[in-house]
């Protein structure tokens, strides 16, 4: 392994040192604020390093890890996301009992899996990221030490378990068949022999694991409760960097082995993207908890990306890219307003907690509004154009179908957000205001630069449209 | 966005100038009805006024198939928070129901839209939104078909058209005098707007094969409207029916696409914006004076409100068409054009007529008229309301009396020469006929006269 090869790889160097580092200094009984500047610093420089890393790529270090313009990207990507999600968590956690300096460590070690996972070329880095990923996940999920917590907890230890069992099994029937667990080596081999009834059944189980990751229906009936029952930051954690790294993962694998190519497996994803477009959106009607509702919302929106999978090739990956680049910023922001929101003993969930809250916190509100808005695909928000491009992909590859159910599903998610909005916006305050809680300050500026590029995103496309393009011919 | 063919294309034409000027003096309107009605929170309100009429604006300006698309979709959600916020009693559903009809047409079209981009794109290498570039765009007849169902269902849903209409009472029932007169004044245009600018241009074989259904529609939609009109004990409900009942008018003279019914339809559409958005105020200021909005409470009003009461009368009179108003110009054009299309059809939408002398005469008498009911004593319109009134019902006699200049400067100029068998040979003409076509499209294309640096070489008249 070459000096380069170390600058490459150096934001997962730079986490991964973090954490062995708070893990040493919080032997010290280092006070809160201490140890969430501590993460976010690291965050930022894991950052900061993409710029040398990028003077690298492309670079394969080793066969396990790709470092080209794509895996950066996503990188980016998430550890931007990260860095949010913190400054949530700071408000969010001040005052609250349960561990503190643990729960920047983890952090620091989930986003790590998560960056694994974007930067994985290889079955073994795919299965090694998402464990990381997943572990970490656990500790968070249970992190509020809440009856509510470690149920969702459990229940997601023990689904995430099943999931990576299949997800084993899978690789070793994809391995059998071909021989390779470098996917540029699979498409391939793939290409050469075509597909076997082993390697279909692989990639099925691959994709039932990923499907659980994703929260894709019909894997998604953990989703609801553990998006309910975790943190509101870590719910935010789960949605945007647990779901889109292994989106990035997924997009990179199926279209770099071809394998969606294969007709029984675009069924499959097919069947899956309508499924969840449908399931999320309607059982997101009926709840009365913002989280919940949030938890069904991120269901569909699995569907919706799904459909620029689908879509393949250059147009669909970089409509897959700005859709989830909306969706992170959208739904990081909107479980930020609720995390802003939450007091001390109790998190601000129910829809009727919600009432009159423009007229309260006018700014707040607007920012919350905008979120929900960007989620139901307005114009002038990111997740217009995000849902414009996956349209665009869908109708370019003729996929009618898909997009017209994208088109109805779309329609329907607009009750639920709106209905949201209209309780925020209702005049009546349901009970004596009473002296609302101060906003933290780190996740108000948060939520503020969330806003700001959600609208920046929403109207001047450009940048990131060029750094897609670019990331887009890494692989293809 | 050039990368992908998106770009900031406005202009002006007849059309649009006629549109974008009733935009305007509509907004004032709004805004001088909203005066006193709104009292809480009345900088968000103006707030969303304002994007609203931004959005309206722009969808009549915007000549950029994604910008209209953006500028669309701009007005539904201010439109949405004014009901939800500072409407009445069932305000959450209207507005949920408005904002759910239009967004799901909307996406209808976006699909369509795209679906366009891509056709042209694969025709003829060049990958744009602009309508300029769109227009004659080669394309089998299956595919303009569908094409044109995505943008006909945001159109026929805006408009609104039997039966996509069961929005729209609602919404104008509960939403704040100011969103009434908006809505129906200007939201409503933008359907009738873009079939005239958009679906017509783009999908000429298309829209010519679906008229007849269309056609049935319209009626269905103004015999609809009238008779349920009849039916309401709600005096904004019942105004709200009206509307529907004439835009079937304006639906009908689209589709005849022919040049006196079009020009009619235009007409119409200012006339109708100015008196329905004039009764809207009315019986605004009745409900903020008298607090209900059933007509069973109301009686005998005229001795208290005289100028009221007269203004109500001369803008029902307008509704129900009275030779010398702008409404009876713009109905009997539609009449007059559409009997060389087909007399049937002209003779039923006439039957609207009938019913529509017997639900304006009606409503004023039943809130003017009669025996004053105890305490319905209430105080007349004040100055700005009266000015108000009195511009609109400048604009409405203007139109019915002396149109020519507004015809003239606005109006659409096509000499369009369609008769009934004009839709037989549409139909035999088959796809691949395309020089055949070009001639015929440049027909079918209202008047871009105003935008001569856009027109170039497209002047084929």
């Amino acid at each position: 392994m070459s000096a380069t090869d170390l600058v490459a790889i150096l934001p997962m160097l730079v986490l991964t040192m973090a954490a062995v580092a708070a893990t040493v200094l919080a032997a010290f009984r280092t006070s809160h604020a201490f140890n969430a500047a501590l993460a976010v610093s690291a965050f930022a420089l894991a950052l900061f390093s993409l710029v040398p890393a990028s003077n690298a790529a492309p670079r394969a270090v080793t066969a396990l890890i790709s470092v080209d313009a794509y895996s950066l990207l996503f990188t980016g990507l998430l550890l931007g996301a990260a860095i949010a999600v913190t400054l949530f968590s700071y408000g969010y956690n001040e005052g609250r009992e349960g561990g503190l300096a643990e729960f920047y460590i983890v952090l620091l070690i989930a986003t790590l899996g998560a960056i694994v996972l974007a930067v994985s070329a290889h079955v073994a880095t795919f299965f090694l990221g998402l464990e990381i990923l997943g572990v970490s996940l656990y500790v968070l999920i249970a992190s509020d030490l809440g009856e509510r917590a470690n149920e969702a907890s459990i229940k997601y230890l023990i689904l995430a378990g099943i999931a990576s069992s299949f997800l084993v099994f899978g690789m070793a029937l994809v391995y059998t068949e071909l021989g390779t667990m470098e996917f540029s080596e699979m498409a391939r081999r793939t290409g050469e022999s075509g597909a076997g009834p082993l390697l279909l059944a692989g990639l099925a189980m691959i994709t039932v694991a990923a499907g659980f990751k994703l929260a894709a229906a019909p894997f998604h009936m953990w989703a609801p409760d553990v998006y309910e029952g975790a943190p509101a930051p870590v719910g935010a954690f789960l949605a945007a960097v647990s779901k889109g790294a292994v989106a990035a993962l997924l997009l990179r694998f199926f279209l770099q082995t071809g394998s969606l190519a294969l007709h029984p497996l675009f069924i499959v994803f097919g069947a899956v993207a309508v499924a969840s477009m449908f399931t999320g959106n309607i059982l997101a009607l009926f709840q009365t908890s913002i989280k919940r509702t949030l938890a069904y919302s991120s269901i569909a929106h699995v569907g919706y990306l799904l459909i620029a999978f689908l879509a393949g090739g250059r147009a669909g990956m970089v409509a897959a890219g700005y859709y989830l680049a909306a969706y992170f910023v959208s739904i990081i922001g909107a479980f930020g307003a609720v995390t802003l929101l939450s007091g001390k003993d109790r998190e601000l969930d129910l829809l009727d907690d919600y009432r009159g809250l423009a007229w309260q916190r006018p700014w707040l509100a607007g920012a919350f509004a905008a979120m929900l808005l960007s989620l139901a695909g307005m114009p002038l928000t990111a997740g217009f154009l995000g849902k414009f491009f996956v349209a665009a992909a869908g109708v370019r590859e003729a996929l009618w179908f898909f997009v017209i159910a994208f088109a109805i599903n779309s329609a329907i998610a607009v009750y639920y957000y709106l209905r949201i909005i209209t309780v925020l916006f209702s005049p009546s305050y349901g009970e004596a205001p009473g002296p609302l809680p101060r906003l933290p300050l780190a996740g108000t500026v948060a939520l503020g630069a969330l806003t700001l590029l959600l609208v920046f995103l929403g109207v001047y496309p450009g940048p990131l449209l060029a750094l897609l393009e670019e990331a887009a011919s890494a692989f293809l | 966005m050039p990368g992908i063919g998106v770009g900031i294309h406005l202009a002006v034409d007849g059309l649009g100038l006629a549109l974008a000027l009733l935009t305007a003096f509509l907004g004032m309107a709004a805004i001088a009805a909203s005066w006193t009605g709104i009292s809480e929170r009345t900088g968000f309100f103006h707030l969303c006024l304002m994007s609203v009429i931004a959005g309206v604006m722009g969808a009549f300006l915007a000549l950029d198939l994604l910008l209209f698309y953006v500028f669309w979709e701009l007005m539904l959600v201010p439109m949405f928070l004014m009901i939800a916020v500072w409407g009445h009693g069932g305000r959450y559903r209207a507005a949920l129901k408005f904002f759910i009809f239009t967004q799901a047409g909307s996406l209808l079209m976006l699909v369509s839209i795209l679906g366009l981009y891509f056709v042209h794109g694969t025709e003829t290498g060049i990958y744009t939104f602009d309508y300029m570039e769109l227009l004659d765009t080669p394309m089998g007849r299956a595919t303009e078909f569908w094409l044109m169902l995505g943008f006909l269902a945001a159109f026929a849903v805006k408009l609104p058209a039997v039966p996509f209409h069961t929005w729209l009472p609602e919404a104008h029932a509960e939403a704040p005098t100011g969103g009434s007169v908006i809505l129906a004044g200007l939201l409503l245009k933008t359907g009738a707007y873009g079939m005239i600018r958009f679906l017509f241009p783009l999908f000429p074989n298309a829209a010519e094969a679906i008229a007849p259904a269309v056609y049935a529609l319209a009626v269905i939609g103004i015999v609809y409207g009238a008779v349920l009109a009849l039916g309401q004990t709600d005096l904004k409900r019942l105004i709200a029916y009206t509307s529907v009942s004439h835009m079937g008018f304006v639906l009908l003279g689209i589709f005849a696409w022919e040049g006196l019914a079009l020009n009619g339809a235009l007409v119409l559409m200012v006339c109708h914006g100015a008196s329905t958005g004039a009764l809207f105020i009315i019986a605004g200021a009745i409900e903020e004076r008298a607090h209900t909005r059933e007509m069973a409470r109301m009686g005998g009003f005229w001795s208290s409100a005289p100028k009221m009461g007269g203004a109500a009368l001369f803008f029902a009179l307008a509704s129900l068409g009275l030779p010398g108003l702008g409404n009876f110009l713009g109905e009997f054009l539609v009449l007059l054009g559409v009997f060389g299309v087909n007399p049937l059809l002209a003779a039923s939408a006439a039957l609207g007529l009938v019913a529509s002398v017997i639900y304006s005469l009606w409503m004023v008498q039943k809130v003017f008229h009669g025996p004053a009911l105890p305490g319905a004593a209430m105080p007349d319109i004040g100055g700005r309301e009266a000015a108000t009134l009195a511009s609109m019902a400048a604009l409405v006699l203007w139109l019915g009396l002396y149109p020519a200049p507004f015809l003239d400067r606005m109006g659409i100029k096509g000499h369009i020469g369609k008769t009934a068998s004009g839709i037989e040979t549409g139909s035999a003409k088959g796809t691949g006929a395309n020089g055949l076509e070009a001639g015929r499209l440049a027909e079918h294309r209202p008047d871009m006269g105003d935008a001569p640096e856009r027109q170039g070489g497209r002047k084929e008249k």
